[in-house]
C-alpha cells in the first residue's frame, strides 16, 4: 500500500512538471500581455512595467524562475490586482469556492443516491418516472439558467433566499444546489442503472430467500456495490465543481477562486494563471488518488498493488 | 398524467422545503430605525474589486470610483461638472499661463489627524512618476514639466517642476499652458498621499487600516478583497457638513442580470452606469416603465480604418462607407442605452454642435457619390471587383450584433461585402496595435474634459493610440498651435476646425456617442455623475 501510494506521488509530481511546463509555454505563445488596454501605454512606460516584472528576461530564465517560484511557494505579486499577491489571492479565494463546492457536492451525492436508489426500487413505477423525469432536466438546464431561475423564484418572489453575495449560510444555499443540479441528477441515474443491475443478482436472491428483511438487504447488499460507479465519480465531478463553479461564482457575486481561474487568462494575469493552475492541479490529482484509495476500501476485489504477483 | 404531473410538483415543492428548512441564517438584523429619520447608507455595485487604491498605481474607472470618494485632490469636480476648490482653498496662474501656485487650506487634513501638506501632493506626484514604482498612469502628469523625462530616466526627479515652497504652498511648472489643468488636478493620479505614512510603510494601500488615511468625504472602514468595500462619513473632513450619508457598501458582483434582480429585490439602491451595468435586455422594460435614466458621457464608439491598406487608403471609399451606416437604427435596435449617433468624433458634452455633426445620419445617396468617385480612382468599375475588406472586434454580444448590422448596410446600401472576424480582447488588441486588421471596432473614454482628449491621439502616424496610419502636417500644425494659445476661445476654434479636417478624411467612421444608464431608488438624490461620466457620493442623501 505505501508503496502504491509512493509510486502514485512520484507520478503526482511528473504530472505536474508536464502541466506547469504546458502552462507556461503555451501562456506565452498566446498573444497579447497584461499591460494592453483600449488606451494603449506610451513605450517607454510598457518597457519600465516589463522590467519590473521581469518580463524582458530570456524564457528559459522566466522559466527557471517560475519553478523556483512553485518549489518555494511563492508566485509573487498578480499584475491586475496591485494589492494582493497571488498567494493573497488564492488563500483568501479558495476557502470560499472550498465550502461552495463542498456543499454541492453533499446535495449532489445525498439527493442523486437517493433519488437514484427510489427510482431503482420503483422501476417503472411513477416514482421511477418522476425521479428521472427530474434527472433529465438538471443534466439538460445549464447550471446559468438553474442559477437565474433559482434566484427569480426562491429569492424574488418567494423571497426564502438572498438573491447573491457570500455572507451567512442562507446565501450559501442558492449557488450550492445551482452548482449541485447537473451532478445530481447524473448521479442518480448512476445509481438507478447500477442498482437495477445489482438488484437481478443471485446473492440478492439469496438474501431475500434467507428471509432478511427488505431494508437490509437494499442497505448492506445492493447499495455496497452499486455505489461503486458513484465513488469512480466523484474524482471528475470534485474537478467538474472546483473549475465549474466560475459562472456560479460570477452570477452569485462570489468571491471564490473559480473566478480569479478564468479571469486571469483573460487578463493575461501571467502569475495568477500559473499560480491558480498549479494549486488546482495539486488538488485534483490529490482528489484522484484518494478516490483510487476508497475504490479499493470499498471494493475488496480491487487490489491497488497492482497484479497479484507484486 | 395529471395525477403524475401533481405528485412530480408536489415532489419539487418538498424537495425545496427540506432545503429551506436546513437554513438558519437571518437577514432582518438591521433594526435601529432611530425616529423618523431615513437611514444615509447607500449601497451601490462596483463590479470587481478594485486593481489598486494608491492613487500612483490605480488605472482603472473602478479603483477611480473609491479614490474620488475617499480622497481629494487640489480640486474636486463640482456640481457644475467644473473644477472647484478641494484641498486647495485657491490658486494664483501666472501671466503664461505655465505656473500655478495652489495654497492648501490650513484646517485639510488627513483622517488621523496629521495635516495635508504640499509635500504630500509633490510625495505622490513624484513616486508616480519614479521609473522604479511601475506607475501605468505617470504619462498623465507629463504636463508637468521635466515630468517625461524623469520617467524615462532621462532626467532627475528633482528637475521636474513640482515644488513644495512650505508647508501649504504648492508651485506646479508645467510644460506647455494646459487650460485644462484645473480638471487634471481633480483626476486620481493628481490626489495626493500621507507621506509620512507612505515612506515607513511602502504597503499602504493594500488593505483598509490605519495605515490607509483618507483626506476626502469618507473614510476607508473596511476593505474584503473581492467581495465588498465600506466606506464611512470621514469626520475630518474639512467639509464635513456637505457630506450626508453616514455609510457606503461597495458590492463587487460582475453580473448585470444579478445587480438587477438585487436592485429590485432591495438590496441594491443603486443599478447600472457608472459603477455598474444595466443588462441590454432589461433596457426596453425599464424604458417602458420610466425607470431607466440616461445621461451623456464623453465617450464616443469608433469603426477605425485602416489608412495604409487597399482598398481604405482610398479617402472616397472611406467616407462612403462611413456615410451608409444607419446610427440611428443601431441605437434603437441593438445598444438601445439613448446612445447618441456620432458624426463627429468629439462628444458633444464638448464641441455641442456635434449633436448634429458633420453630415447627415443613414445618408445613402451621398454614400454612393463618394462610392463612385472612390471606384473611378481605384480604377474599378464595380465595387464587387473591390479586394476582401475584414471587419474585427473583440468577442462580445453587443460588439457583434453591431458588427452584423454594419456588414448588412454596407452590402445592402453599397454592394460591398464585409467579412466579420472577432477575436480575444488580447489578441484582438495585439493586432490592432501591430497594424494588422483592416477596420477595428474601438471605444474612447475621455480622460479629462476637454477636445484635446479625443483628438491628440490622431496626431502621429506611429502614435500609440491611433491605430489607423492616418496624419496630415494641417491637423498637427494646429493641435500644436493649440498648446500654446492662452485665448480659450481661439483654441477652441483651432481645434474645431482640427476636427473638421480629421473629418474630412475620415481615418475612423465613429459610430455612437456614450450614454450611462441607470436606475436608483426614488428617494436617493444628488449623486453626481459628471460629464466625463464619474461617480460622487459626497453631496448624496436619501429623503
Amino acid at each position: 500500500m505505501t508503496k502504491y501510494i509512493g509510486k502514485r506521488l512520484l507520478y503526482m509530481l511528473i504530472s505536474l512538471w508536464l502541466i506547469i511546463t504546458a502552462t507556461f509555454f503555451l501562456m506565452r505563445i498566446a498573444p497579447g500581455n497584461p499591460f494592453a488596454s483600449e488606451k494603449k501605454l506610451p513605450p517607454e512606460i510598457e518597457a519600465n512595467l516589463q522590467a519590473h516584472y521581469g518580463l524582458d528576461k530570456p524564457w528559459y530564465q522566466q522559466y527557471y524562475d517560475y519553478l523556483v517560484n512553485v518549489v518555494t511557494w511563492d508566485f509573487g505579486p498578480s499584475f491586475k490586482y496591485k494589492s494582493q499577491t497571488v498567494n493573497d489571492l488564492i488563500s483568501e479565494g479558495f476557502p470560499v469556492s472550498f465550502v461552495l463546492g463542498l456543499e454541492a457536492i453533499l446535495i449532489a451525492v445525498a439527493f442523486g443516491v437517493l433519488f437514484g436508489v427510489i427510482a431503482a426500487l420503483r422501476q417503472n413505477k411513477w416514482q421511477d418516472y418522476s425521479t428521472m423525469a427530474v434527472a433529465v432536466l438538471g443534466i439538460s438546464v445549464p447550471s446559468f439558467i438553474m442559477a437565474t431561475f433559482l434566484q427569480y423564484f426562491l429569492a424574488i418572489k418567494l423571497q426564502i433566499f438572498p438573491v447573491a453575495r457570500w455572507e451567512s449560510f442562507m446565501h450559501t444555499v442558492l449557488p450550492a444546489i445551482a452548482l449541485a443540479a447537473g451532478p445530481m441528477a447524473y448521479i442518480a441515474r448512476l445509481t438507478r442503472s447500477s442498482m437495477i443491475e445489482v438488484l437481478a443478482n443471485d446473492y440478492i436472491k439469496t438474501a431475500k430467500s434467507k428471509g432478511l428483511s427488505g431494508g437490509v438487504i437494499t442497505v448492506k447488499h445492493a447499495m455496497r456495490n452499486a455505489l461503486l460507479p458513484v465513488v469512480t465519480y466523484l474524482g471528475p465531478l470534485t474537478a467538474g465543481i472546483l473549475t465549474g463553479s466560475f459562472v456560479i461564482e460570477k452570477i452569485f457575486g462570489i468571491p471564490g477562486l473559480g473566478f480569479h481561474f478564468v479571469t486571469s487568462i483573460t487578463n493575461r494575469d501571467y502569475t495568477v494563471i500559473m499560480g491558480v493552475t498549479v494549486f488546482y492541479s495539486i488538488l485534483l490529482l490529490l482528489a484522484i488518488l484518494l478516490v483510487d484509495i476508497a475504490y479499493g476500501i470499498i471494493d475488496p476485489r480491487i487490489k491497488l498493488a497492482g497484479k497479484k504477483g507484486e | 398524467m395529471k395525477k403524475r404531473w401533481s405528485i412530480f410538483l408536489s415532489m419539487l415543492l418538498l424537495a425545496s422545503m427540506v432545503l429551506a428548512a436546513c437554513g438558519g441564517g437571518d437577514d432582518n438584523a438591521d433594526g435601529g430605525d432611530g425616529g423618523s429619520d431615513v437611514p444615509q447608507e447607500l449601497k451601490v455595485n462596483i463590479k470587481t474589486e478594485p486593481p489598486s487604491l494608491n492613487p500612483g498605481l490605480a488605472e482603472d474607472s473602478t479603483s477611480g470610483t473609491v479614490l474620488r470618494n475617499v480622497l481629494e485632490g487640489l480640486t474636486r469636480i463640482g456640481q457644475d461638472d467644473k473644477p472647484a476648490a478641494a484641498m486647495a482653498e485657491d490658486w494664483e496662474i501666472s501671466e503664461d499661463q505655465k505656473t500655478y501656485t495652489f495654497n492648501i487650506r490650513e484646517d485639510a487634513q488627513w483622517s488621523n489627524g496629521d495635516p495635508v501638506t504640499a509635500e504630500d501632493f509633490e510625495y505622490a506626484w513624484k513616486w508616480a512618476l519614479d521609473p522604479a514604482n511601475q506607475s501605468t498612469y505617470a504619462y498623465q502628469l507629463y504636463y508637468i514639466e521635466g515630468a517625461e523625462a524623469a520617467h524615462s530616466d532621462e532626467a532627475s526627479l528633482d528637475d521636474v517642476g513640482i515644488k513644495a515652497v512650505d508647508e501649504k504652498t504648492l508651485e506646479v511648472t508645467l510644460a506647455n499652458p494646459t487650460p485644462y489643468f484645473l480638471e487634471l488636478t481633480a483626476f486620481y493620479t493628481y490626489l495626493p498621499v500621507n507621506s509620512k505614512i507612505a515612506k515607513e510603510n511602502p504597503d499602504w494601500a493594500t488593505d483598509a487600516g490605519d495605515d490607509y488615511t483618507t483626506n476626502g468625504p469618507f473614510h476607508l472602514a473596511e476593505w474584503s478583497h473581492s467581495d465588498q468595500i465600506t466606506l464611512e462619513k470621514s469626520d475630518t473632513y474639512w467639509d464635513k457638513d456637505t457630506v450626508k450619508l453616514d455609510k457606503i457598501e461597495m458590492y463587487m458582483i460582475n453580473d448585470a442580470n444579478t445587480e438587477l434582480s438585487m436592485f429590485d429585490n432591495g438590496e441594491l439602491d443603486w443599478a447600472g452606469s457608472p459603477t455598474g451595468a444595466i443588462p441590454t435586455d432589461a433596457m426596453q422594460a425599464l424604458k417602458d416603465e420610466g425607470r431607466l435614466e440616461t445621461q451623456a458621457i464623453a465617450g464616443v464608439y469608433n469603426y477605425k480604418f485602416n489608412t495604409t491598406v487597399e482598398p481604405l487608403n482610398n479617402e472616397n471609399i472611406r467616407k462612403a462607407l462611413s456615410h451608409a451606416l444607419n446610427r440611428e437604427s443601431i441605437i434603437n435596435n441593438i445598444t438601445q442605452g439613448e446612445q447618441l449617433p456620432a458624426m463627429g468624433i468629439v462628444p458633444p458634452t464638448m464641441f455641442p454642435e456635434n449633436e448634429e455633426g458633420y453630415f447627415p445620419d443613414n445618408d445613402v445617396e451621398t454614400a454612393k457619390e463618394f462610392l463612385d468617385k472612390g471606384l473611378e480612382e481605384l480604377g474599378l468599375s464595380d465595387a464587387s471587383e473591390l479586394p476582401e475588406i475584414k471587419l474585427s472586434y473583440n468577442t462580445d454580444e453587443a460588439h457583434q450584433k453591431i458588427a452584423q448590422a454594419v456588414q448588412d448596410m454596407w452590402s445592402e446600401n453599397l454592394g460591398i461585402n464585409v467579412t466579420l472576424d472577432n477575436a480575444e480582447w488580447n489578441v484582438f488588441l495585439d493586432s490592432v496595435n501591430s497594424g494588422d486588421f483592416q477596420i477595428a471596432r474601438m471605444g474612447w473614454l475621455g480622460d479629462f474634459n476637454d477636445a484635446m482628449n479625443f483628438l491628440e491621439m490622431y496626431k502621429d502616424a506611429d502614435g500609440g493610440n491611433n491605430n489607423t496610419g492616418w496624419e496630415d502636417p494641417e491637423f498637427q500644425k494646429l493641435l500644436e498651435q493649440s498648446q500654446t494659445e492662452t485665448d480659450a476661445d481661439k483654441r477652441q476654434q483651432m481645434l474645431k476646425d482640427a476636427e473638421a479636417i480629421f473629418m474630412d478624411a475620415m481615418p475612423v467612421a465613429p459610430i455612437y456617442f456614450y450614454t450611462n444608464n441607470w436606475v436608483k431608488v426614488d428617494n436617493l438624490n444628488d449623486v453626481f455623475v459628471s460629464g466625463l461620466g464619474d461617480v460622487q457620493y459626497k453631496w448624496a442623501h436619501f429623503e
